[in-house]
């Protein structure tokens, strides 16, 4: 059975837990830098290109050659070394891993070392076979921490990245100093906007009366901006924001 | 969620008390990841934030469990947890223990290996020459249909790579060709070493077979003479690599630790250096084939004598004598 998340210890004896992404998380940071790094390889053929039209270039066949011939030692370099290099120089993120909010950690739910990422990216080669990756993801679906084979070789493993959330304690200590509701009110008021979009407006405008009429005195009900979704949701924000309510 | 009265007082108080100084634990959770050279007053103060966090996080567990608050203070404590923890760069004196003895440690671990596995190599060689010599027209599995008319016409395929491509591009070819080879003899490794053992025996084969094709076409002096500068130490590589890859496949067969998963990644992370030893060594290689083994001009002695230098050269690295202690220690002060 696959676990959502692991447990780090820490020197100060509180345990913490880190949340584990899966394979969809995976396979789509994978995609999108297989997209950046073939279309940036791309560019580098496209620039040779180019180059070669150059009218002092076209006239010399060697020069034309050796053009071609580092844009695609350049294409190649960047589609291969894209991923290992910028593990290594993001400390265990690329760009399509940041997209789908994931990083690579230990299984100590530390940035890995120089070492760790590259050989988990040499290990590529394994998981790879025999095409499309079917070895990295069938371990993958089979790892109770959802890991490829070289994740388990190189010991790390693909968490959802928080890092954003640091931003949220400062918020959060904002929004507690500035209004006098309970944390669980702010937690309801918080979880009702997070998913305002994703609700049917039927649906989050009740939502939304119910927690005003509770929370905010100066709210009533029976007026016009009680029915507007639009409305409503100003309102949550500004009770969030400390300027009514309470 | 219910707001009971119970918890409601001690949480909210807690939550007066000390909401005022998260804004700057916050702060300093999200700029302490981003430091690469941290003072000594900016690592305490890392540390002593990391501390109070967790403090906090043990209050808001009691307080408010399975809470926004709660779920701020977790991250913010693993991102501290991670920047504080984070492997240090490599630094000169790094790179001066990898060399001297991170890498002659992992090429130790594996000699016993590396010899079978060269056992191994030798064994196939001699089987695939004896396969070309009694079936000459097996040939044709192992030799491109071009190689095979050019050595049936007196001419090694070796010598005419030069025509094709300039030096330098042609030891970049090389380069990358035998660093695929090794990279790809360490990582079939995991498969229970058979990878690995693949690798030798079907290279073993090719080259004795080839040695066969081209000995009976009297050639066999031209291509010793191709590989005397070079092949030394790229086979020796080759036997490495697989025996590195081999030693990751016994991980998992006969884990030395507490699970296949843990013995296999502690192998992993001690055998790394020496893969990193064999893809420098392989540079080497493709520069000494592109510049100098396609060269007809090139006398034996000469190749002799780079190709035996070089080997000793390899063998003085990986046994831990190319680097003194005592020096070495000088160099790093």
């Amino acid at each position: 059975m696959a676990e959502e998340e692991f447990t780090v210890s820490s020197l100060t004896g509180v345990d913490m837990t880190v949340r584990i992404a899966g394979p969809g998380t995976r396979s789509y940071a994978f995609l999108t830098d297989w997209l950046l790094r073939l279309l940036l390889a791309l560019a580098w053929l496209l620039a040779g290109s180019l180059l070669r039209l150059l009218p002092r270039i076209a006239a010399d066949a060697s020069l034309a050659h050796a053009v071609m011939v580092v844009a695609v030692i350049l294409a190649l370099a960047t589609y291969f070394l894209y991923q290992p290099v910028l593990e290594v120089l993001m400390r265990g993120r690329t760009p399509g891993l940041r997209k789908a909010g994931a990083r690579i950690a230990t299984v100590e739910g530390t940035t890995p070392g120089t070492g760790a990422l590259l050989i988990r990216n040499l290990l590529r080669l394994i998981d790879a076979l025999p095409v499309f990756y079917v070895v990295g993801l069938t371990c993958c679906l089979l790892t109770k921490q959802r890991v490829r084979l070289g994740d388990m070789v190189a010991g790390t493993v693909l968490v959802l990245d928080e890092a954003d959330s640091v931003q949220s304690l400062g918020r959060l200590s904002v929004q507690m100093q500035r209004t006098a509701l309970p944390a669980e009110a702010l937690q309801l008021i918080h979880d009702l906007l997070d998913r305002w979009r994703s609700l049917e407006e039927a649906q989050r405008t009740r939502l939304a009366r119910e927690l005003l009429a509770k929370l905010d005195p100066g709210f009533d009900p029976r007026r016009a901006e009680a029915s507007s979704a639009r409305a409503l949701q100003g309102r949550l924000e500004a009770l969030l924001a400390g300027k009514r309510g309470y | 969620m219910p707001v009971s009265a119970d918890t409601e007082a001690p949480a909210a108080i807690w939550i007066r008390t000390q909401a005022p100084r998260w804004e700057a634990l916050a702060a300093e959770a999200a700029a302490a990841p981003q430091r690469p050279h941290a003072t000594v007053d900016e690592a305490l103060h890392t540390l002593r934030t990391y501390r109070v966090l967790t403090q906090h996080l043990a209050s808001a567990r009691e307080l408010l469990p399975a809470s926004l608050l709660t779920a701020a203070l977790q991250n913010a404590c693993a991102t501290l947890h991670a920047a504080i923890n984070r492997a240090p760069r490599l630094t000169g004196a790094g790179w001066l223990r990898l060399f001297r003895d991170e890498i002659p440690a992992a090429a130790a671990a594996v000699r016993a290996l590396a010899l079978w596995l060269a056992a191994l190599l030798a064994a196939s060689a001699l089987a695939g020459w004896w396969l070309i010599n009694t079936y000459p027209d097996l040939v044709s599995l192992i030799a491109s249909p071009r190689m095979i008319d050019g050595v049936e016409h007196g001419r090694l395929w070796t010598y005419q790579m030069l025509n094709l491509a300039p030096p330098a591009l042609l030891s970049a070819r090389i380069f990358s060709n035998n660093v695929i080879v090794i990279l790809g003899a360490f990582c079939s490794g995991i498969l229970v070493g058979l990878g690995a053992f693949y690798m030798i025996a079907y290279n073993g084969l090719l080259l004795g077979g080839l040695l066969a094709f081209a000995h009976q076409h009297g050639l066999e002096l031209g291509l010793v003479k191709f590989t005397l500068a070079h092949g030394p130490v790229e086979l020796s590589v080759m036997c490495l690599a697989a025996a590195a890859g081999t030693a990751l496949g016994e991980a998992v067969i006969r884990p030395a630790h507490s699970t296949r998963t843990e013995s296999l990644r502690r192998r992993a992370a001690q055998l790394a250096p020496l893969l990193l030893a064999c893809v420098l060594l392989l540079l080497g290689c493709g520069l000494i084939e592109g510049f100098l083994s396609v060269r007809a001009a090139v006398s034996i002695p000469v190749r002799l004598a780079v190709g035996l230098g070089y080997w000793t050269l390899m063998l003085l690295w990986l046994g831990g004598r190319l680097i003194p202690r005592a020096k070495a220690q000088a160099t790093a002060r």
